[in-house]
């Protein structure tokens, strides 16, 4: 039922209803707003030495409530296709649709998550989160009281009065998460999100963000370096290859599905089989 | 805790410190003057220090000139109305400025088209300095307070204007993205996100904007002008009065100096603890 309003209405269907539950966290169900499709995606940039084919090809189809990780070295686009379904980019050809429409520029539907946070440092982190409820025409209190909630969730309660520029990297990327996760997005696009932080700071991280998935219900397209990252948190692994500085479009090379339940242990056999197979996928191409 | 306490202790005393240094080089820059003007010391430029009034000539003209009370003439007490009318003209002038540089620099910034439109008159203008306007400005606004108000409109205008230019070109592209994927509008974006995040560069045209102001104020009034700093140092020049000249000149750089602290300090109680103004 709660697919078929999604459909209809489309993504302001999930806003609306998050906005008269109130302030009370419910965990989502998945609906048909966090479908991807990516079919035949190309991406041309025209640079000064000519036309440069950035990504090329790509067909796609991620699931509602989906975590899809997309690995691949520097340069083969994965940037690009993120930036493609945020709306920052417009692609070149095929077709890309997110919740059963075209993508035309960014929306709360989709919330990104930057490496760098992209936090408005002149405001406070409060002020930060309900932006986007704010935007959505939440009333004051509502908004603020939405706030409330998922900065508690991300752990950052007693620091909802500084200013980003007084917090670590990784709150403030907890901060960025607390921020989109407060619009109710039915996808979430995270680019490498994890990459500027420590490596402790970066496993706590991921253990937050598999268990906040799992509430929101959203769809996850996670772009990441790490092959480990990816394994541990994803359905399913996209492998790029190629880039315009190898002579080939960036295009998908593979998708391995992760197939090791919801308990992963790093450390485990079946863990780390996976793990190579993709890493000869991404170095041996 | 002590350890704290001993450290801000330091810093207030580093302070204090670097506070006589400055006092002292300003006392030891009276001293210079007081003895150049006793031993009429002749400088570089053929500048004849003997002509000068004694610093203590200066000071006790300087209070008469605020209190009254020693000389008693046409002078007397009158700071305050020349200061008065000096300054409305300042903030007249610097206010039309700011309120016409800030949105016409934000869009210049943000819309390739109005910057298209607009560039080549801004580059056309901007060179003509503000002594170059005066004559044009005596024939077709005639001599008074609007002329004055005019020429310093105009000098505010373009340092306000290129700074927010710039401010607003440099704004992160990332606190942009950040914005629309929230579902902020392009109207909510300029509005709520490029004028915040450009706002240090917006505070530094303002700050040059107003201290401008000041230097135009002498040329303006320097014509059918009877109240006002420039005018009295204009007349005072007239009349060879050389210590009524500098006692003009002190009140015209204390006042561009408070009012620049004034606009600075006004900004940071305005914004309060977020990060807007540099320093
Ligand atoms: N704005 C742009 N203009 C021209 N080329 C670009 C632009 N953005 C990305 N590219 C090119 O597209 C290719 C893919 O880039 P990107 O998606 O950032 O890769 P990744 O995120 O996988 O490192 C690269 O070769 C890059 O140089
Ligand atoms: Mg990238």
């Amino acid at each position: 039922m709660r697919g078929d309003q999604a459909v209809t209405a489309g993504t302001t269907t999930r806003a609306a209803a998050a906005g008269a539950a109130g302030t009370t966290r419910r965990t989502r169900e998945p609906d048909e707003g966090g479908r991807i499709v990516l079919r035949g995606v190309g991406k041309q940039y025209a640079t000064r030495r000519g036309p440069v084919d950035a990504v090329a090809g790509v067909d796609l189809e991620v699931t509602p409530g989906e975590f899809v990780a997309v690995v691949g070295a520097s340069g083969c686009g994965k940037s690009t296709v993120l930036r493609i379904l945020a709306g920052f980019e417009q692609h070149t050809s095929g077709v890309v649709e997110v919740g059963g429409g075209p993508v035309r520029g960014p929306g709360p539907d989709r919330g990104v998550v930057f490496q760098d946070y992209g936090l408005f440092p002149w405001l406070t982190v409060a002020e930060n989160v309900r932006w986007g409820p704010r935007q959505q025409r939440v009333s004051r209190a509502r908004a603020r009281a939405r706030a409330a909630e998922y900065i508690e969730v991300v752990g950052l309660t007693r620091f909802a009065d500084r200013y980003p520029g007084e917090l670590s990297g990784g709150m403030q990327q907890r901060v960025a998460i607390a921020r989109v996760l407060a619009n109710d997005p039915a996808v979430l696009l995270m680019d490498e999100p994890f990459g500027a932080l420590d490596a402790l700071t970066r496993t706590t991280m991921q253990h937050e963000l598999g268990r906040l998935r799992a509430a929101s219900g959203a769809t996850v397209l996670f772009v990441t370096h790490s092959i480990e990252e990816a394994v541990y948190l994803a359905d399913r692994v996209v492998v790029m290859a190629g880039g315009a500085s190898h002579g080939v479009p960036g295009h998908i090379a593979e998708v391995v599905p992760v197939e090791l339940g919801p308990e992963r242990d790093v450390n485990a056999p079946d863990f780390n089989a996976v793990e190579k197979r993709i890493a000869a996928l991404v170095h041996g191409g | 805790m002590s350890a704290t306490a001993s450290l801000r202790a330091r810093r207030v005393g580093r302070r204090a410190g670097h506070a006589a240094l400055g006092v002292g080089f300003i006392a030891l820059l009276l001293l210079l003057w007081d003895l150049g003007v006793r031993g009429e010391w002749v400088l570089l430029f053929d500048i004849k220090m003997g002509f000068l009034p004694p610093p203590v000539e200066v000071a006790r003209l300087m209070w008469d000139f605020a209190f009254g009370g020693v000389y008693d003439d046409a002078y007397s007490g009158t700071l305050w109305s020349h200061l008065g009318a000096s300054a409305f003209r300042v903030l007249a002038g610097f206010a039309l400025a700011a309120a016409l540089a800030i949105p016409i620099g934000v869009l210049m910034g943000r819309s390739e088209l109005v910057r298209a439109t607009l560039d080549p008159a801004v580059n056309l203008f901007r060179p003509i300095p503000a002594t170059a306007w005066v004559p044009l400005v005596l024939l077709i606004i005639g001599f008074g307070s609007q002329a004055t108000i005019f020429l310093i409109v105009l000098s505010a205008f373009f340092p306000i204007l290129l700074n927010t230019i710039t401010a607003t070109r440099e704004v992160s592209p990332r606190l942009v993205e950040a914005a629309r994927m929230l579902g902020t509008t392009r109207l909510g974006v300029l509005l709520k996100v490029v004028v915040p995040a450009a706002t240090p560069g917006i505070v530094s045209g303002l700050r040059i904007g107003l201290g401008l102001g000041w230097v135009i104020l002498v040329l303006g009034e320097a014509n059918g002008i009877d109240t006002g700093l420039g005018s009295m140092i204009m007349i005072a020049r007239e009349q060879v009065r050389t210590d009524r000249v500098v006692v003009g000149m002190i009140v015209i750089g204390i006042a561009g100096y408070l009012s620049d602290r004034v606009l600075v300090l006004g900004l940071k109680g305005l914004f309060g603890r977020r990060p807007l103004v540099r320093a």
